[in-house]
C-alpha cells in the first residue's frame, strides 16, 4: 500500500507539471493582453511598458515558465494582478465553499442516479423504467445554467422554499447541489440500470434464488454491490465534470466559491489566478480518481494493488 | 436402493410438465409434456443434447425460469406438494431447502465481492434456525463434508482464490446445507478438468449416500450418465424420448435416437488393436513441423515499479515433430501449457527455441515474411460462437484471408469461397447470411473453411470439438478426417478429451506442467501407458459403460498444480526415455498433486 500510494503521487505531480505547463503555453498564446487590462485604457504606452517589465512579462515564454515554476514548487502561486492579494489566499478562502459544494452535489447525484437505476432495473421496461429514463435523458442534455435558473424559478421565486442566492446555511445548499448533481444524476441512473441488468443476469444471481434467498436480499447483498463496482471508478472522473459545472453553477447562485474566482480571473485575464485556479482542479481530478481506485480495492476483493 | 425407493413412493412427480417461452415469433414450446418419478436415493440422468430442454426441465423445477418462459400446463408434485401452485413465499422456502441445486459454471455460480463463508452462511440462516458462530459452524461443517482442503481458511477467501474444483465443492456444500430431499445437478462438472470431474463425481455419489438425497443429474456425457445413474431419461427436442434403467438402456435402447447418441459417443479403448496408419504419398518424408526446445514464460508483474515479481512456466524446452498427412494429438489438463504450444505455432505470442515450419525457421522472422509462413498453418478454435465476428457475412469471413494475402478478389473470391463452403459440407447459396443464423456445428465447419482457404499445410486445432454436442462432434470429427485424405493436411490436435484423441490421433504427446511427459504412436500411449499421469488421465476419464465396475481405480486427490513459480524458479527438465517404437516418456516420477 505505502508503495502504491508513492508511485500515484509520482504520477500525479508529473500529471499536474503537464498540467500547468500546457495551460501557461494556452494563456501566452491568448490574445489578450493582461497588462492593458491592468494599466486601463487611459495608460501610456511607458506605463504599460513598466508594469509589463515588473511583471516579467516582456520576458520569452520560457523563462515566463520557469520563473512560475520554481516559485510554485516553493509554494507560491503568485499575486492576482488586479486583486493585489496572494493567490493562495484568495483560492484557500473560496475553497471551502467549492469543497462543500462538490460534496454536496456528489451525494445528490449519487442518491438521485443510483435510486432511479435501482427501480428502472427492477421494474425493467415497466411505465416506471420508461419514465425514469425520460428523466435521465433530460438530466444528460439540459444545460446546467437553465437546470440552475428553473430550480430558482420554481423554489425559491415562486414556492419561496430556498433562498435565492448566497452562502451560509443548508438551505442554501440545496439547490446548487441538485443543479450540480442533476446532470451526474443522468448519467449514473443509465449506468447503474445497465450495470444492475447485467449482474442480474449473472449465473450468481440464479445461485442466490437457488439458495432460498429472499428477493430483498438478492437485491441488496448480492445485486447492487456488484453493479456498483463500474460505478466507483466514475465518480472520480466526475470531479473534473464538476470542475468545469462549477463556475457554471456558482455564478448562477451568487455561491463564494473558486468557480466564481475563476470566472472573474478570465474575464479581466488574470493569469496568476486561473493557473492557481487550474492546478486546484486538477489536484482535485487527482485526489478524486486515487480515492475511487482506493474505494475500489475495498470494495472489490479481486483487484490487486498494481 | 431401487427397490426400497420404489416401495416409498416417489419423492419428485413430474406429471404432463409443459413449458413455453415467449419469442419474437409467438410462444415456443420448450419442453413438451414430460413426464417422470425420482425416488428417494436414487439418482436419475437426464441425459440430451443441448436443446434437448434438459435444463429447462430442472429450471422448471425449482421456478427459476427465466421471465420469458413459463410453464403453461402439469404438475411438479414434491412429496405429494405441488410446486406449481405454491406461492412466492412458500417456493422461496422450497429452494435451497427441500430441492437444492448446483450449476455448470463454477467460476461464474459464486458472488465475486462475498467470501465463501459469507455465501455458505447466507444459505444456512436462509432454511435454518441458525445465527451468528452456530450458523458459521454449519458453514464449516458443510465445507467439511465436501472435503474441501483447509476449510476453516477457505471460509474468509474469496470465489476467485478457489479453483474450479473447490469452488465446486462450495456449490455442493451449499446446496446440500439445507439437507434438500432432491438435489439437481446441472451438468456440474463439464467445466472441470477430467481427473477433478472423477473426484467430484465420486463425491457427489458418497454424499447421496450419507444423506440419502434424491439426485437428479443433467448432462450431455454418457460416460458420466455411464458412472453415476440408476435410471436414466433420454431427452431431445424437449420430449423424453425413453426412460429405462441404466444397465438396460447401454445394453438394449429401445429408440432409433438412443441408438445413435450411444453410437456418437466416443469410446476409450475403441481402437485398441489396431495401429495407426498415415495416409502418405511419399513414406519417409521431412517432418513439416519441427519444434526444438520451445520454451514460453509469462512474467507477473506488480510491486512499486512493476517489476516481474512470479513466472508462469507455460512451456518448457519442449521438443516436437508433426510430419505430412499426420495428425499429432497434445492431451494434458488446464494450464498444461498445450495451447501455448499452438499459439507458438502461429507466432501468437512470444517464445524462444526453435519452430521450423516446411523447413523454414520462424523465430525472429519480419512480420512481412512472417505472413507467408502463415499460409502454411492455420487455427480452429474452441468456441465458433466466439471466432466469428457476428456483423461479417459468413463469405466474407471464409474469403477474409483471401483478401488479406491478396490471393483473390471480385468473381474469383467468390468462387472460392463456393468452393471452400462445398469442402466443408456446406451450401455456397448461404455465403450472404451473418454467423447467427448457424449452428454450432456448421460454424465450426465455417472456421474449417475460412482455415482451410489459404490452403495451409497444418491445421492447428485447439479444442475444436470439445464445444460441440456428440453427434455434430462425429462429423466434424469425420469431416477432418476426410479433409486429411483428401489434401494430406498435418493436424496438431489439442484436447483434453482422451476418447476423442484416440478416435482421430496418429501420434499422442501428453503434457503436464509444460513438458511432456510421454509422447509415441496412439496405439502404444493408449494401450501401454508408461507415464503415471497419461494413466491418471485415462483413468479418470467416465466410461460410457455402466456393466463396469464402478470406482474399481484409484481417484486422485488434489488439485492439479500451477505453473507459476517465483522468479529464481530453474525448471527441472525431465529427459524423454526411449522405451522402443517410437515410445518415449519420462522418468516415472509419482505426479504430486
Amino acid at each position: 500500500m505505502p508503495a502504491y500510494l508513492f508511485r500515484r503521487i509520482l504520477e500525479a505531480a508529473l500529471i499536474l507539471l503537464g498540467v500547468s505547463l500546457v495551460t501557461y503555453i494556452l494563456l501566452f498564446l491568448l490574445p489578450a493582453d493582461p497588462v492593458r487590462q491592468i494599466a486601463g485604457r487611459s495608460a501610456t504606452a511607458e506605463t504599460v511598458e513598466s508594469i509589463r517589465r515588473q511583471l516579467g512579462l516582456d520576458l520569452p515564454f520560457y523563462e515566463q515558465y520557469w520563473r512560475y515554476l520554481t516559485s510554485l514548487l516553493q509554494g507560491d502561486l503568485g499575486r492576482s494582478y488586479i486583486q493585489r492579494s496572494e493567490v493562495a489566499e484568495l483560492i484557500a478562502a473560496r475553497l471551502p465553499a467549492s469543497l462543500l459544494l462538490m460534496v454536496a452535489a456528489i451525494c445528490a447525484e449519487l442518491a438521485m442516479g443510483l435510486t432511479m437505476g435501482i427501480v428502472s432495473a427492477v421494474r425493467r421496461n415497466s411505465s416506471t423504467d420508461q419514465s425514469l429514463m425520460v428523466l435521465s435523458f433530460v438530466g444528460v442534455s439540459a444545460p446546467q445554467f437553465v437546470v440552475g435558473i428553473l430550480l430558482l424559478y420554481v423554489f425559491a421565486y415562486q414556492l419561496g422554499w430556498f433562498p435565492i442566492s448566497g452562502y451560509g446555511t443548508f438551505g442554501h445548499l440545496v439547490l446548487p447541489a441538485m443543479t450540480l448533481g442533476f446532470m451526474g444524476a443522468g448519467w449514473y441512473s443509465r449506468m447503474m440500470r445497465s450495470s444492475m441488468l447485467n449482474v442480474l443476469g449473472q449465473d450468481f444471481i440464479r445461485t442466490a434464488r437457488a439458495k432460498g434467498l429472499g428477493k430483498a436480499r438478492i437485491l441488496l447483498r448480492h445485486t447492487v454491490p456488484n453493479a456498483l463496482l463500474p460505478i466507483i471508478a466514475m465518480i472520480g472522473i466526475d470531479i473534473g465534470i464538476f470542475m468545469s459545472g462549477i463556475v457554471v453553477v456558482e455564478s448562477v447562485f451568487g455561491w463564494p466559491g473558486i468557480g466564481q474566482l475563476a470566472w472573474q480571473a478570465i474575464q479581466r485575464v488574470d493569469i496568476p489566478i486561473i493557473m492557481g485556479v487550474t492546478l486546484v482542479a486538477a489536484c482535485a481530478i487527482v485526489i478524486g480518481n486515487l480515492l475511487a481506485d482506493i474505494v475500489a480495492l475495498f470494495v472489490d476483493p479481486r483487484i490487486k494493488l498494481k | 436402493m431401487n427397490q426400497q425407493g420404489a416401495s416409498q413412493g416417489p419423492v419428485l412427480d413430474v406429471r404432463n410438465l409443459t413449458t413455453r417461452v415467449a419469442t419474437a415469433e409467438g410462444a415456443k414450446t420448450i419442453i413438451d409434456d414430460i413426464s417422470f418419478q425420482l425416488r428417494l436415493g436414487e439418482t436419475l440422468c437426464v441425459a440430451g443434447e443441448s436443446g434437448s430442454g434438459k435444463s429447462v426441465t430442472s429450471l422448471s423445477i425449482m421456478g427459476l425460469l427465466p421471465s420469458s418462459a413459463k410453464v403453461t400446463s402439469g404438475e411438479i408434485r414434491l412429496d405429494g406438494r405441488d410446486l406449481l401452485k405454491l406461492s412466492d413465499r412458500q417456493m422461496q422456502e422450497v429452494r435451497g431447502g427441500d430441492v437444492a441445486m448446483i450449476f455448470q459454471e463454477p467460476m461464474t455460480s459464486l458472488n465475486p465481492v462475498m467470501t465463501v463463508g459469507a455465501q455458505l452462511t447466507e444459505a444456512i440462516t436462509a432454511h435454518h434456525d441458525l445465527r451468528g458462530a452456530a450458523a458459521r459452524a454449519k458453514a464449516l461443517e458443510a465445507l467439511d463434508a465436501v472435503r474441501m482442503s483447509e476449510s476453516k481458511r477457505r471460509l474468509l477467501q474469496y470465489p476467485h482464490e478457489l479453483s474450479g474444483g473447490m469452488r465446486q465443492r462450495v456449490m455442493i456444500a451449499m446446496a446440500l446445507s439445507g439437507n434438500p430431499k432432491v438435489l439437481i445437478a446441472d451438468e456440474p462438472t463439464t467445466a472441470l478438468d477430467v481427473t477433478i470431474q472423477a473426484q467430484i463425481l465420486a463425491l457427489m455419489n458418497d454424499l447421496k449416500k450419507d444423506f440419502g438425497t434424491a439426485v437428479m443429474l443433467i448432462t450431455h456425457d454418457m460416460g458420466v450418465v455411464a458412472e453415476m445413474a440408476d435410471r436414466v431419461v433420454v431427452m431431445n427436442g424437449g420430449r423424453i424420448v425413453e426412460s429405462q434403467a441404466v444397465r438396460d438402456l447401454f445394453a438394449t435402447p429401445k429408440e432409433a435416437y438412443t441408438q445413435e447418441l450411444l453410437a456418437a459417443v466416443p469410446q476409450l479403448g475403441s481402437t485398441r488393436g489396431q495401429k495407426p496408419e498415415v495416409k502418405s504419398d511419399v513414406p519417409g518424408q521431412p517432418a513439416i513441423v519441427e519444434i526444438r526446445d520451445l520454451t514460453v514464460r509469462f512474467d507477473i508483474h506488480g510491486g512499486l515499479l512493476q517489476r516481474p515479481v512470479k513466472r508462469v512456466h507455460a512451456v518448457e524446452k519442449v521438443s516436437l515433430d508433426l510430419f505430412p498427412g499426420e495428425t499429432l494429438a497434445l492431451v494434458g489438463e488446464s494450464g498444461c501449457g498445450k495451447s501455448t504450444i499452438g499459439k507458438s505455432l502461429a507466432n501468437l505470442i512470444p517464445w524462444s527455441g526453435s519452430i521450423r515450419i516446411a523447413g523454414q525457421e520462424i523465430a525472429g522472422l519480419s512480420s512481412d515474411r512472417m505472413q507467408a509462413v502463415r499460409r502454411n498453418i492455420q487455427l480452429v478454435f474452441q468456441d465458433p460462437y466466439a471466432a466469428l465476428n457476428p456483423r461479417m457475412t459468413v463469405g466474407e469471413l471464409v474469403g477474409e484471408p483471401l483478401v488479406i494475402h491478396r490471393l483473390a478478389q471480385g468473381s474469383e473470391l467468390t468462387d472460392r469461397v463456393a468452393e471452400l463452403f462445398r469442402r466443408v459440407g456446406l451450401d455456397p447459396v448461404m455465403m450472404d447470411r451473418h454467423p447467427h443464423e448457424f449452428s454450432g456445428g456448421q460454424r465450426q465447419r465455417i472456421c474449417i473453411a475460412r482455415a482451410l482457404s489459404l490452403g495451409p499445410k497444418v491445421i492447428v486445432a485447439d479444442e475444436s470439438v470439445s464445444a460441440l454436442d456428440v453427434s455434430v462432434q462425429a462429423q466434424v470429427l469425420d469431416l477432418l478426417g476426410e479433409l486429411q485424405a483428401e489434401l494430406g493436411l498435418s493436424y496438431l490436435f489439442i484436447s483434453h478429451d482422451m476418447a476423442v484423441v484416440e478416435q482421430i490421433s496418429h501420434r499422442v504427446a501428453v503434457m503436464f506442467l509444460g513438458q511432456i511427459v510421454e509422447t509415441g504412436p496412439r496405439d502404444q500411449v493408449f494401450e501401454n501407458p508408461l507415464h503415471p499421469y497419461t494413466r491418471r488421465l485415462m483413468d479418470a476419464v467416465p466410461i460410457a459403460d455402466p456393466k463396469r465396475l464402478r470406482r474399481d481405480r484409484v481417484l486422485p486427490t488434489g488439485e492439479i498444480p500451477s505453473p507459476i513459480q517465483a522468479l529464481d524458479y530453474v525448471p527441472v527438465i525431465e529427459p524423454l526415455i526411449d522405451f522402443g517404437s517410437a515410445h518415449y516418456a519420462t522418468a516415472r516420477h509419482e505426479v504430486s498433486g
